[in-house]
C-alpha cells in the first residue's frame, strides 16, 4: 500500500514539475510574441503574404454613379492601364469584389442602395471614395447630395478632384495597397474578416 | 401540385417582373428599369428616374449666373462644353450681348471636340454591351486625345467651364491649335478603323438590325431628337435650322438614316464623328482674329492691365467680382444640338445677379418614355442595346 502512495506520489511531482517547465516556458513566449497565437512568426508572415497577395488582386464592384465614372473608365483602360496594379478587373457583381470605388455624387435616394451593395460585398472589403461629391458633397451642398459617403460606408481612401485624373485615383489605388499591406498580419487585417 | 404552383398558375397575370438597375454595368449610370417580362419577351418597361437628383435647378436659384456655369458642366458630363453654351446663349440673349467671332468659332471648336468625345464614350460602351471589347479600348485611346487638348486650354480634362458669359475663359493657345490640328488629320483614319471592326460585322449586325425600330411618326410623337431622331429619317438638326455661334458659316452633312433601328443610330453617330472633325477643320482653318470675349465690361471682366490706369475699368472689375452680372427682367429658351439631341435652358430673370428660375431640357430625358416604348415587345437581351442606342447621360436625366 505504501509503495503504491510512494509511487503516485513521485508520478504527481513529475507532473507538477512539467506543468511549471511548460508555464515557464509559454511565459517566455507571450514575452517574446506579445502574448496571441496570432503573432507568431509563422501567422505574422503568412498574413503579410495575404496582404501582399490581397493588395495585387483588388477587384472593384462595377459602381459607376456620375461623371467620375467617366474617369473610373479611363483608368481602366489602355491610358493609364489599372492593369498595371491588379486592379482591372471590374465586377458587376458585388460578391465578386473587394473593393468599392464611389464614383460620384450619392443621392439621397442612392444611399440605401449604395449601402446594400457594400454589405453584399464579401469581407474582406476596402472603400474608395473618388471625387468631391463622394468624399464630402462636394459643390453640391443642399437637400438631395449625401454629403460624404462615410456617413454610409466606411471609407479608406479619398481621392479629392471633380473629377479626380485617372492618374489621382492611381495614386489613391496605391495609397489603399500600402495601406492593406501595412495593415497585413495585424489585428486590423484580423476585424476586416470578423 | 403543390401549393406554390398552383399559386403560380392561378395568378392573374402570366409574367415575371424583372429588375433592372440602378446598379446595372449596362445602364449607363443609375437608371432602374422595371420590365414584365413574358417568357424572354418584355411586355412592359416602367422606368424609375431620381437615383441621381443632384438638385441642380434648384441650386442654380441660389447662385450667380457666372457660378451655374460650373454646375451645368456636372449636367451632362459627356458634353460640358454644350451644357456651357446653351447656358450662356440663353443668358446673353436676355442680356443682348454680341459676342465676337472668334469667340464662337471657339466655342464652336469645343464643342464639335466634345461631341466627339461624347460620341467614342458612346461607341465604346454601346459596343461593349452587345459584346465587343476591342472597341472599347480604341475609342478610349482616341479620347484622350481630345481630353488632353480640354486640359491644355482649360486646365480640366473633363469639366472643363471653357465657355463663359461674353465669350470664353481664355484665348486659344499654340499648343491647343497645334494639337487640335494633329488630332484631325489622325482622326478619321480612327474612325475607318472603329466602322471596319463593327459595320459589316455579322454579329454587330444581327444584334442591332431591326431591334428597337422607330418610325418616322413614332419618333416625333416620343419627342426624341439628335441622333436617335434622325436615325428615324426626320431631319433636324438644330445647328442648321436654327443656327447659333455662327454654325450657318460651315459646311457639314447631317447624317439622315431611314432604318430606325439600332444599326442606323451606330451610323448616325459615326458619321457625326466624321462631319464634327470637318465642322473643327473649317474652323481651325478659319479662325477669325479679335476678341476672345465680349469687349463690354459690364459682362465680362476689363483687361488686367487697364485697371492701373483706368478709374471706370477698376469700378467695372470691383462690380463684377462683387456682384456678378445683372440680368435684365424677361425669360427666355434657348435649344443646341448637343450629341444626344437638344439642349435648351429656360431662365428666368427678375432682374438680379441671381436667377429666378433655371430650367434644363435634357435629351436623355426626353428620350427615356420613348426609350421604354422601344422595349416592349423586344427580347431581354436586346434591352441593353437599345438603352445603349438610345446613349442616355443620367446626370441630365435626373439633374
Amino acid at each position: 500500500m505504501g509503495l503504491i502512495e510512494d509511487a503516485a506520489e513521485r508520478v504527481g511531482d513529475e507532473i507538477n514539475n512539467l506543468k511549471l517547465n511548460v508555464q515557464d516556458s509559454i511565459e517566455a513566449m507571450d514575452h517574446e510574441y506579445a502574448g496571441s497565437l496570432y503573432d507568431t512568426i509563422l501567422t505574422t508572415k503568412l498574413g503579410k503574404v495575404v496582404g501582399w497577395a490581397q493588395k495585387n488582386a483588388l477587384w472593384p464592384a462595377t459602381f459607376g454613379l456620375a461623371c467620375c465614372a467617366i474617369e473610373m473608365m479611363a483608368m481602366a483602360n489602355s491610358r493609364w492601364d489599372a492593369a498595371r496594379f491588379g486592379a482591372e478587373v471590374f465586377r458587376a457583381s458585388p460578391r465578386q469584389a473587394d473593393l468599392m470605388i464611389v464614383s460620384g455624387r450619392v443621392s439621397q435616394k442612392m444611399a440605401p442602395i449604395l449601402k446594400q451593395i457594400y454589405d453584399q460585398m464579401p469581407e474582406p472589403k476596402w472603400v474608395m471614395s473618388m471625387g468631391a461629391c463622394a468624399s464630402c458633397g462636394g459643390v453640391f451642398n443642399n437637400y438631395s447630395i449625401v454629403q460624404g459617403v462615410d456617413r454610409v460606408v466606411p471609407v479608406d481612401v479619398y481621392v479629392p478632384g471633380c473629377p479626380p485624373g485617372p492618374e489621382a485615383l492611381l495614386y489613391g489605388l496605391i495609397k489603399l495597397q500600402e495601406k492593406i499591406m501595412a495593415e497585413a498580419g495585424t489585428d486590423k487585417a484580423k476585424k476586416r474578416v470578423a | 401540385m403543390s401549393v406554390t404552383e398552383q399559386g403560380l398558375l392561378e395568378r392573374d397575370k402570366d409574367t415575371m417582373t424583372l429588375n433592372m438597375g440602378p446598379q446595372h454595368p449596362s445602364t449607363h449610370g443609375v437608371f432602374r428599369v422595371i420590365l414584365e417580362m413574358d417568357g424572354e419577351v418584355v411586355e412592359t418597361a416602367e422606368p424609375e428616374i431620381g437615383y441621381l437628383h443632384t438638385g441642380i435647378e434648384k441650386t442654380s436659384e441660389n447662385k450667380r449666373y457666372v457660378h451655374v456655369i460650373p454646375m451645368t458642366d456636372r449636367l451632362d458630363y459627356l458634353n460640358p462644353p454644350g451644357n456651357n453654351l446653351a447656358f450662356c446663349l440663353a443668358t446673353e440673349k436676355l442680356l443682348g450681348v454680341e459676342i465676337p467671332e472668334r469667340a464662337q468659332a471657339l466655342r464652336v471648336i469645343m464643342c464639335e471636340l466634345a461631341r466627339i468625345a461624347s460620341h467614342l464614350v458612346w461607341l465604346g460602351t454601346h459596343a461593349l454591351d452587345i459584346g465587343a471589347m476591342t472597341v472599347f479600348l480604341y475609342c478610349w485611346r482616341e479620347r484622350e486625345m481630345v481630353l488632353d487638348l480640354n486640359e491644355e486650354i482649360s486646365g480640366v480634362r473633363m469639366m472643363t467651364s471653357y465657355i463663359r458669359i461674353g465669350g470664353v475663359a481664355k484665348d486659344a493657345t499654340r499648343p491647343w491649335l497645334d494639337g487640335i490640328r494633329d488630332f484631325i488629320d489622325y482622326f478619321p483614319a480612327k474612325v475607318d478603323e472603329y466602322e471596319s471592326l463593327l459595320t459589316k460585322n455579322p454579329i454587330w449586325m444581327d444584334r442591332t438590325q431591326g431591334i428597337g425600330v422607330f418610325s418616322r411618326e413614332e419618333a416625333i410623337n416620343w419627342s426624341l431628337s439628335g441622333p436617335a431622331l434622325r436615325a428615324s429619317g426626320v431631319n433636324w438638326d438644330i445647328r442648321k435650322s436654327r443656327p447659333y455661334s455662327g454654325y450657318e458659316k460651315y459646311g457639314f452633312e447631317v447624317p439622315v438614316y431611314q432604318g430606325g433601328d439600332i444599326y442606323d443610330r451606330y451610323r448616325v453617330r459615326v458619321e457625326e464623328m466624321r462631319q464634327s472633325r470637318e465642322i473643327i477643320n473649317q474652323a481651325i482653318q478659319k479662325l477669325p482674329t479679335g476678341d476672345y470675349k465680349t469687349p463690354d465690361n459690364k459682362v465680362s471682366l476689363p483687361p488686367r492691365e487697364t485697371l492701373h490706369t483706368s478709374m471706370e475699368a477698376l469700378i467695372h472689375h470691383f462690380k463684377l467680382v462683387s456682384e456678378g452680372v445683372s440680368v435684365p427682367k424677361g425669360e427666355t429658351y434657348v435649344p443646341i444640338e448637343g450629341p444626344r439631341g437638344e439642349v435648351g435652358f429656360y431662365i428666368v430673370s427678375d432682374g438680379t445677379n441671381v436667377p429666378y428660375r433655371v430650367k434644363l431640357r435634357a435629351p436623355s430625358f426626353m428620350a427615356i418614355p420613348g426609350m421604354c416604348q422601344m422595349m416592349t415587345g423586344c427580347y431581354i437581351a436586346d434591352v441593353v442595346g437599345i438603352i445603349g442606342s438610345i446613349d442616355i447621360v443620367m446626370g441630365e436625366v435626373d439633374r
